[in-house]
């Protein structure tokens, strides 16, 4: 069985973000990025499948500019086989990135894709969702648990994580899963690892190999930061809160 | 019974003159007079501690051997115990009859210098106040003091020195060696009101703020204009700037920055008698007159209290790179500190390292931590860079790894690939102080020895102790300084004797320093001559005399001499 893992390269989570002066975006310059933290929780739990035996393949995807080759080398360093970099220099948004999965899934045919819920800097929590309408395939979100039952081959049973508590789904596969935050605890990359992964190749494609035409259907048009929280104001009886209440919050 | 009482008294003075007598310039100084003074003996460990040049007779650290049937009188008994430190592991220690009780008019003078916000006489708050973070050492305050302005903290002292009363200045109450809590009754001047940043230079980096800031939030602040603080240390969350540079503390960036000695530009102090010493500069150069403020750089709150500080802050530079990396034996922890510093040179901030036992401390007590690498191994190195530029660093750190593994220096480690694998990693390391104090006992000891001879220490402490306690050590293997801790179920004397002075007289041997980082506090002013000469010794006290006659700053604690306060002979 092959698991095929997307990863994003993102603003590392720490980070104190900042608008940039023109408000077109936020400043990514000297900024250090890292692999979305859900998107390692994916990558954690394919090669978990493959050590548990249920599967031969751990392929790792990644798209944008030249630098997602650290973070599929982050990835390659904690022991997934394969690297595939989809070079763009385009702005990419969950639609796009979900038809460039598509074509990927029908060219490298894996039984499981596994991806984040969503990403830390556009918290859209759509890519997932999309690819799986796409390839008319299974979806099991918010997982946090998935297990593949050596009895019944071609399934498997994911228990997601939603508002009313857990629920459990079982998925025919080929399937897409998408991993919350209780799935698993990443490894660390250690560092023979990471000396071996120096050698392993990424191959490099382009969205027009693929067959896949970028284009935007959504466009920022401004980023601004959240007006600062007032601070709070101690008052001095009942009475006072009514008025406050009632004269300035307008709530009553 | 007076008589049986002569005998035995006079048994004990001959006693006594034999162990004084290399110190003593002129035996008559041992006024002892039978029937109401008592004798005292000294333990050895104290006997150097003796000033033969005091005119008011042998002050000494010890403990009471009594030789009579009956107690002279109940008084006397209370005073006595009263007299006593209550912790185990501390010397004994008699209360200074020079100091004055604490009376309803003083309270009323302070409040009125502080208002009613400024004084504390609550429980629990004071509680809180008398124990050290450690919870080793309790002491007996009746009043906790926070003032908010220098002028208060001037008011007060003036006050209390023309009273003779005795102040233990306090800030975060993080200190290691009971430094920061009374050990009678002395008031605690609790600097955490005056909390204010009060101007920073964004072009130089210069931060001009109140004792009482907490290091981690004058981090945090600098941090949002492009600067770091200096220094950082585990206790950055409760620990103040006027503590920090009271006690000149190192931590964990000091192989980067440099010691206080260099970062700090200038001080407010003010001295024991109420004076308000201006320091407070903001020059990176100045060379007129002497250097006044390196000595309460490090004077432990005893030569005056720190009340606004100017520091140099270095820019927050945007990579920084965490490795964790294991060792087979010590040796190898050494070549790769040369290959570290050979290949990362001016991008290394931190070189830590952990013994396993430390490891398994931390891993067993802190919640939420796991091990970074899937096998267990001997010793651990961490790694810290801090450059400017991501990709050029990446580099210098690939290859040090490259040619650390290939040379056999590391068997394996790990490179944290966002900030919360780094975060976990400087947990660990930053974790282990409280992971022993979560385990139990704990016996502390800070050492500065030859990088040769860090680990040598460990082991032949181990050979001493065997299974009565385990020894873990860790610490900052770039600059040679070893935490060496040792742990045990609960405090007990007989493991004390065992561990001291073998350390300390292990320390000396190397010419190491007994206390690198943590200070003398009220635990090391007997360990004191184990790493600083007598005329060194000498000249410290000189300076103590000379800015605090009264010796009402810290009593009991720093200089051997003030260690040892109580005359050996308690009148009734």
């Amino acid at each position: 069985m092959k698991i095929m893992v997307a990863v994003k390269r993102v603003i590392d989570y720490a980070v104190k973000i900042r608008v940039k002066p023109d408000k077109s975006g936020v400043e990514t310059a000297n900024v250090k990025m890292s692999m979305n933290p859900f998107c390692e929780i994916a990558l954690e739990e394919a090669l978990r499948l493959r050590e548990a035996g249920h599967a031969s393949e751990v392929l790792v995807v990644s798209m944008g500019g030249t630098q997602c080759s650290d973070t599929l080398r982050t990835a390659l360093a904690m022991g997934a086989d394969r690297a595939i970099h989809v070079s763009t220099s385009h702005s990419l948004f969950p639609l796009t990135v979900a038809k460039l999965l598509q074509a990927l899934a029908t060219s490298e045919k894996p039984n499981i894709l596994l991806l984040g819920k969503q990403a830390i800097d556009d918290d859209a929590n759509q890519t997932g969702q999309m690819v799986a309408g796409l390839l008319q395939w299974p979806q099991g979100t918010f997982a946090s648990k998935v297990q593949i039952d050596k009895e019944t081959v071609g399934s498997v049973t994911v228990e997601r994580e939603v508002d009313g508590g857990l629920e459990t789904v079982k998925l025919q596969l080929p399937a897409v899963i998408t991993t919350d935050l209780r799935l698993n605890q990443p490894r660390y990359a250690t560092l023979p690892n990471i000396m071996k992964a120096k050698k392993k190749t990424i191959t490099q494609i382009t969205p027009e190999q693929l067959g896949v035409q970028i284009t935007s259907d959504l466009e920022i048009l401004e980023v601004f930061e959240p007006p600062k929280r007032k601070a709070g104001v101690i008052v001095a009886s009942v009475d006072e809160l009514l008025d406050k209440l009632k004269n300035e919050a307008h709530v009553i | 019974m007076w008589r049986r009482s002569k005998h035995a008294c006079l048994r004990a003075t001959q006693f006594a003159k034999l162990l004084f007598s290399p110190h003593l310039a002129d035996s008559s100084y041992l006024h002892i007079s039978t029937g109401l003074h008592l004798p005292v003996l000294l333990s050895a460990d104290v006997q150097s501690t003796c000033n033969a040049g005091e005119s008011t007779g042998i002050r000494i650290v010890c403990g009471v051997y009594m030789n009579w049937k009956r107690p002279l009188n109940q008084q006397f008994w209370k005073h006595w115990q009263r007299g006593l430190a209550t912790s185990p592991g501390a010397t004994k220690v008699f209360r200074d009859p020079r100091f004055a009780k604490l009376e309803e008019s003083d309270m009323q003078h302070f409040q009125e210098i502080v208002g009613d916000k400024g004084v504390i006489v609550d429980s629990s708050e004071l509680e809180v106040a008398n124990t050290d973070w450690m919870n080793k050492y309790h002491g007996q305050s009746q009043l906790l003091l926070r003032p908010q302005t220098t002028q208060q903290v001037a008011e007060i002292l003036k006050f209390c020195n023309s009273r003779c009363l005795a102040v233990v200045p306090q800030g975060g109450n993080t200190g290691l060696v009971g430094g920061s809590v009374p050990v009678f009754d002395e008031i605690i001047l609790n600097l955490g009101a005056m909390k204010s940043i009060l101007s920073f230079d964004e072009v130089s980096g210069i931060l001009v703020c109140e004792a009482g800031c907490i290091l981690e939030n004058l981090d945090t602040f600098v941090g949002t204009k492009g600067f770091t603080m200096p220094l950082d240390l585990g206790a950055k969350g409760s620990c103040q700037i006027g503590g920090n540079v009271s006690t000149n503390a190192g931590g964990l960036r000091l192989l980067r920055y440099g010691s206080l000695h260099g970062n700090v530009l200038g001080l407010e102090v003010v001295l024991a008698n109420g004076t308000v010493v201006d320091m407070l500069g903001t020059l990176r150069k100045d060379n007129t007159g002497y250097d006044l403020k390196q000595l309460f750089i490090g004077g432990e709150g005893t030569l005056g209290v720190v009340t606004k500080v100017s520091i140099l802050t270095p820019p927050k530079l945007a990579s920084t790179n965490v490795a964790f990396l294991a060792c087979e034996d010590y040796e190898s922890c050494q070549n790769a500190l040369k290959e570290a510093k050979k290949q990362l040179g001016e991008i290394l901030s931190a070189f830590e390292f952990i013994d396993r036992p430390a490891l398994d401390m931390a891993l067993c007590h802190l919640e939420g931590t796991r091990d970074p690498l899937p096998s267990k191994h001997n010793f651990y190195l961490l790694v810290e860079t801090t450059g400017s530029n991501e990709a050029h660093d990446k580099e210098k750190l690939d290859a040090f790894l490259e040619a650390g593994m290939e040379l056999g220096y590391f068997v394996d480690g790990t490179v944290a690939q966002d900030s919360t694998q780094a975060g976990s990693f400087w947990e660990i390391r930053e974790g282990i102080s409280e992971a022993l104090v979560k385990a139990g006992a704990v016996y502390k000891y800070d050492l500065s020895v030859p990088i040769k001879s860090f680990y040598r220490i460990v082991e032949d402490l181990r050979a001493q102790l065997g299974n009565a306690a385990v020894v873990v050590a860790y610490g900052h293997l770039g600059d040679g300084n070893v935490h060496l801790n040792v742990s045990a179920p609960k405090y007990d004397e007989q493991l004390l004797a065992k561990i001291e002075p073998f350390v300390y007289e292990w320390t000396a041997a190397c010419k190491g320093s007994v206390s690198a980082e943590h200070g003398l506090g009220f635990m090391k002013p007997h360990a004191l001559h184990y790493s600083k000469s007598e005329e060194a010794i000498h000249l410290m006290e000189g300076f103590k005399k000379l800015l605090d006659p009264k010796g009402i700053l810290n009593p009991y604690k720093v200089l051997p001499a003030c260690a040892a306060t109580s005359t050996c002979f308690v009148s009734v």
